[in-house]
C-alpha cells in the first residue's frame, strides 16, 4: 500500500472478515485478544502465524480447534524471532510470498525471547514480531516480568510488608528494538484505532524486520472490571504510562500527543494491582513519568509538564531507578 | 565419483551439499565448526543453492530448523556438546510434529570438568527426544549415513528427526580417504523432500498447538510406533544404498565374525575399528571371539540383537559414556534387551574426556569378557590412572 493512502486510513477501511475467529477462551474484556482479533483482519489471509507459550498460545488453539482462520504453528517460549526466520526461509527457498508473524507475549518478548528476538532484528528478517505486552507473565498466573511497571503487585512482587510490587521501572523495549535499526517499528494502543490501524497496515506493506508493540490490559492480572479494557488502554496513552510513536526510514515520531499530561492516578486508581501503591511510590511513579514524557514530547512542549519535574530536572541519572527522575 | 582425503566434518559438509539441503542454520562449536565452515563456503561460492542462517545460539539453531522444516524445505544443521544440550528443549518439537530434520553431533564431551575431547555422554541423554540416532565408525560412513539419513527421515512411514553420531577430533579433523559420490547418483538416491503438512496459506493448518489429554497419549503412542516403523525403513535404505553406491553398512547394526562366535564385545563409534583389530588376533590364535557394532541407539535394535547373540556364552558392552551410578547408557539398554537370555553380560567403560582407547584396552576386554563373568554391581574401567576392578 502506498504511503499516501495508509496515512489515510481509519477504523472504517478495516476489514470485517476475520482470521482470528469467535470461540477462543479468553477471558471476556482481554486486551490480547482484542488486538489479536483486530490485527488479524489487518493482515488478512496471506499470513502465517507463530505462537510461543503465552496466554494466546492457550485460549488461541487447542487441539482439534483453532480460532485462527490461517496456518499456525506453536514450539516453545523463546524462540519466537527463531522460528518465524526459519519459516520465512523456507517460504523464500519455495518462491512463496506470505506474511510470517510472530505474537509474543511481554515476558516471550522483553526476558526469556530478548535473545531470538535480537538476532531476527539483527539478520534483518522479513517479518513482523509483535509484542503483546499485558505488563507480566499471565499465562503461568500473573508474575512479574521485564514489562511491569513499577509500583505494580504480580505474584512475584506482592505487597509484602517491607517490599511493596515491582521495584524497577518497565524495561524500555523499544529503544532496544530501536538499537537494531528495524525497517520498521511502532507502538500500538487498542484505544487509538485509526493509529492502530495505520500502523498494522505500514508493518505489512514494508519489507524486512518490522517491530510491532502494543500494550493489551489484562483483566485479572491488572485487576479491573472487564468492560474498562478500552479506558484502561486510552487512560495509557493520557497519562504518558504508554506512548504512542513509530520509527522507520531512519526517522522517529510521535504519532498521538495527548493534548494534557493526566495524573497517573487516573490511571492507577482503575487497577487493583497499583492500589497498594504508597504516595511516595505514586510521586516516584508520577516524576518518572514526566520525564519520559518531556522525553518522548520535548519537541511539542514548551515548558516542562508537571512542577514535580521542572523542581527535580536537574538531577542526573546515574543508574539507579530512584535517582535522578 | 571423486575421492577426497578429507575429514569426516568436511565429508559430512560434501553429503548436505550433494542432498541438495535447502536451509542451513548453524552456531559454531568444537569439533563441529568445520563442517558449518565448509557448508558457508560452498553457498557463499555458489556451489550449494541453500540458505545459511546465522543463528545467535544452538535454541535458536533448531528453532529455525523446525520453522524451515515445518515449511516444507530440506533442512540440516549440526551442533556438539553444549550446543546440543543447549537445544534440549527444542529435540523434543521435530518427533512429535514429525519434521524430518537432519542434524550431525559431533560427539564431545559435556559440562563440568570440561574439554573439548570425545565422549557420547552428550548425545546418549537425547536418545530420549524421540529422534533416531545413529553413530558411526569413519569419514566414508559419516558421509554415507548423511544421505542415508534424509532417505529414512523423509520415508512417509517415518517421518522423524534423525541425528547422525561420530567422534569428536578422531573422526572430526581427522582425514581419510572419502569416496565423494556424483550428483546423479545422489538424486538417483535420494528423491526431492516431499512434505506432508506445511504451513501454507493456500491450505491453513493448524500445527503443533496445545494438546489435552483427551489425545495427548494417542500421539506419544504414534510416535513411539513411527520410531519402531523406522527398524525395517533403515534396513531398506541400506539395502538401497548398497545397490546404488556398492556400500553396505547394516543398517540397525553390523556384526563381524559373530556366526561361531562364543563371546563377543559390542560397541559403537570408532572403538569398533581397534576392536576390529583385536578381533583379528585372537582369531589368529583360535579363539572364538566376535565384534556387534551397534549402529543405531534409536530404534534400539533389540530382536536383531537378541538374534545375532543367541549363541552367545558372554557379551561385553563398551560404553564411552556414563549414566552417572554404575553402567554406561549403551549397555543398560543391551542389559534390557537381553535380561532373559542367560547370557553372561559386562559393561566396559573407557575413553572418557577423549582418553585414547588403545589396543591395548580392548586387548583387556575381551579377555574380561572370555572369562564370562556377568557384572552386577558396576562397570570395568578402562586406561584409568588407577584401575577398579
Ligand atoms: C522455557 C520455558 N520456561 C517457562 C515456561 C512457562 N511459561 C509458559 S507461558 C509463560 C508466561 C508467558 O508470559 P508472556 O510472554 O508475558 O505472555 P502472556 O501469557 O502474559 O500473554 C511461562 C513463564 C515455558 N513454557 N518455557
Ligand atoms: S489472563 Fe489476561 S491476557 Fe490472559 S486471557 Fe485473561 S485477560 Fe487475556
Amino acid at each position: 500500500m502506498r504511503e499516501k493512502e495508509v496515512e489515510k486510513l481509519t477504523i472504517r477501511d478495516v476489514p470485517n472478515k476475520d482470521y482470528f475467529i469467535w470461540g477462543h477462551g479468553a477471558c471476556p474484556g482481554c486486551g490480547v485478544a482484542i488486538a489479536v482479533k483486530n490485527i488479524m483482519r489487518i493482515l488478512g489471509p496471506e499470513t502465517i502465524v507463530y505462537v510461543p507459550a503465552s496466554c494466546l498460545v492457550v485460549f488461541g488453539a487447542q487441539y482439534p480447534f483453532s480460532s485462527f482462520d490461517v496456518p499456525y504453528f506453536f514450539s516453545a517460549f523463546e524462540n519466537t524471532g527463531a522460528v518465524i526466520s526459519g519459516i520465512k526461509a523456507a517460504l523464500r527457498r519455495k518462491g512463496k510470498n506470505a506474511l510470517v508473524v510472530g505474537l509474543a507475549g511481554d515476558g516471550g518478548t522483553y526476558d526469556i525471547g530478548l535473545q531470538a528476538l535480537s538476532g531476527a532484528a539483527d539478520r534483518g528478517e522479513d517479518v513482523l514480531y509483535l509484542c503483546l505486552d499485558n505488563e507480566a507473565y499471565m499465562n503461568t498466573g500473573i508474575q512479574m516480568s521485564g514489562a511491569t511497571p513499577f509500583g505494580a503487585w504480580t505474584t512475584t512482587s506482592p505487597i509484602g510488608k517491607k517490599i511493596k510490587g515491582k521495584r524497577r521501572f518497565k524495561k524500555d523495549l523499544d529503544h532496544i528494538v530501536a538499537a537494531h535499526d528495524p525497517a520498521y517499528l511502532a507502538t500500538l494502543s487498542i484505544a487509538h484505532f485509526n493509529d492502530f490501524v495505520r500502523k498494522v497496515e505500514r508493518a505489512k506493506a514494508i519489507a524486512g524486520f518490522r517491530f510491532l508493540h502494543v500494550l493489551t490490559p489484562c483483566v485479572p492480572g491488572w485487576k479491573y472490571e472487564s468492560s474498562r479494557t478500552l479506558e484502561i488502554a486510552r487512560l495509557a496513552v493520557e497519562t504518558g504510562m504508554w506512548t504512542l510513536f513509530e520509527s522507520y526510514e531512519n526517522e522517529s515520531r510521535v504519532t498521538y500527543k495527548p493534548s494534557v499530561m493526566q495524573p497517573v492516578t487516573e490511571y492507577l486508581k482503575l487497577q487493583g494491582r497499583f492500589s497498594n501503591m504508597t504516595e511516595e511510590d505514586v510521586n516516584t511513579l508520577q516524576r518518572w513519568l514526566c520525564m519520559k514524557w518531556w522525553i518522548h514530547y520535548k519537541d511539542q512542549v514548551e515548558a516542562p509538564p508537571c512542577r514535580m519535574f521542572e523542581a527535580e530536572r536537574p538531577l542526573a541519572h546515574d543508574g539507579d531507578p530512584l535517582h535522578g527522575v | 565419483m571423486v575421492v577426497k582425503v578429507i575429514s569426516a566434518d568436511h565429508a559430512v559438509a560434501w553429503a548436505v551439499r550433494l542432498a541438495k539441503v535447502e536451509v542451513i542454520p548453524a552456531f559454531p562449536i568444537t569439533p563441529q565448526t568445520l563442517i558449518m565452515e565448509l557448508l558457508a563456503e560452498f553457498i557463499n561460492d555458489g556451489e550449494l543453492d541453500a540458505e545459511f542462517i546465522a543463528a545467535e545460539s544452538e535454541h535458536s539453531v533448531m528453532s529455525v530448523a523446525i520453522g524451515a522444516s515445518v515449511g516444507g524445505v530440506r533442512t540440516f544443521t549440526a551442533s556438539s556438546s553444549q550446543g546440543l544440550a543447549l537445544m534440549h528443549e527444542m529435540l523434543y518439537v521435530p518427533p512429535q510434529v514429525r519434521l524430518p530434520i537432519v542434524m550431525v553431533n559431533v560427539n564431545r564431551s559435556l559440562g563440568a570438568a570440561a574439554g573439548i575431547w570425545l565422549e557420547h555422554n552428550d548425545s546418549m541423554p537425547e536418545r530420549e527426544s524421540g529422534w533416531l540416532q545413529c553413530y558411526v565408525e569413519d569419514n566414508q560412513e559419516a558421509l554415507d549415513m548423511v544421505l542415508q539419513a534424509y532417505r529414512i527421515a523423509e520415508d512417509e512411514r517415518v517421518m522423524l528427526p534423525l541425528m547422525v553420531c561420530l567422534d569428536g577430533f578422531v573422526l572430526s579433523h581427522t582425514v581419510e580417504r572419502v569416496e565423494v559420490p556424483g550428483q546423479e547418483e545422489v538424486d538417483y538416491f535420494l528423491p526431492r523432500f516431499r512434505p506432508c503438512v506445511t504451513l501454507d496459506p493456500s491450505e491453513p493448518q493448524l500445527i503443533n498447538p496445545i494438546v489435552p489429554p483427551d489425545y495427548a497419549m494417542e500421539m506419544r503412542y504414534q510416535l513411539d510406533r513411527a520410531i519402531d516403523a523406522s527398524r525395517r525403513v533403515i534396513a531398506e535404505v541400506d539395502e538401497l544404498f548398497g545397490r546404488t553406491f556398492g556400500r553396505r553398512y547394516g543398517g540397525l547394526l553390523q556384526t563381524y565374525k559373530m556366526e561361531d562366535a562364543e563371546y563377543a564385545l559390542l560397541s559403537l563409534g570408532t572403538v569398533t575399528t581397534t576392536a576390529r583389530a583385536v578381533v583379528d588376533e585372537l582369531r589368529s590364535r583360535g579363539e572364538k571371539a566376535g565384534l556387534i557394532k551397534l549402529r543405531f541407539m534409536r530404534p534400539f535394535p533389540e530382536k536383531e540383537l537378541k538374534e545375532v547373540t543367541k549363541d552367545l556364552r558372554s557379551l561385553g558392552v563398551f560404553d564411552r559414556s556414563l549414566s552417572m551410578n554404575g553402567f554406561g547408557p549403551v549397555f543398560t539398554e543391551v542389559r534390557g534387551a537381553l535380561s532373559s537370555s542367560g547370557i553372561a553380560l559386562s559393561d566396559h567403560i573407557g575413553g572418557l574426556g577423549g582418553r585414547d582407547v588403545t589396543l591395548e584396552h580392548i586387548r583387556e576386554i575381551y579377555s574380561d569378557i572370555a572369562l564370562g563373568k556377568a557384572v552386577q554391581d558396576g562397570a570395568n574401567w578402562y586406561g584409568l590412572r588407577r584401575r577398579r576392578k
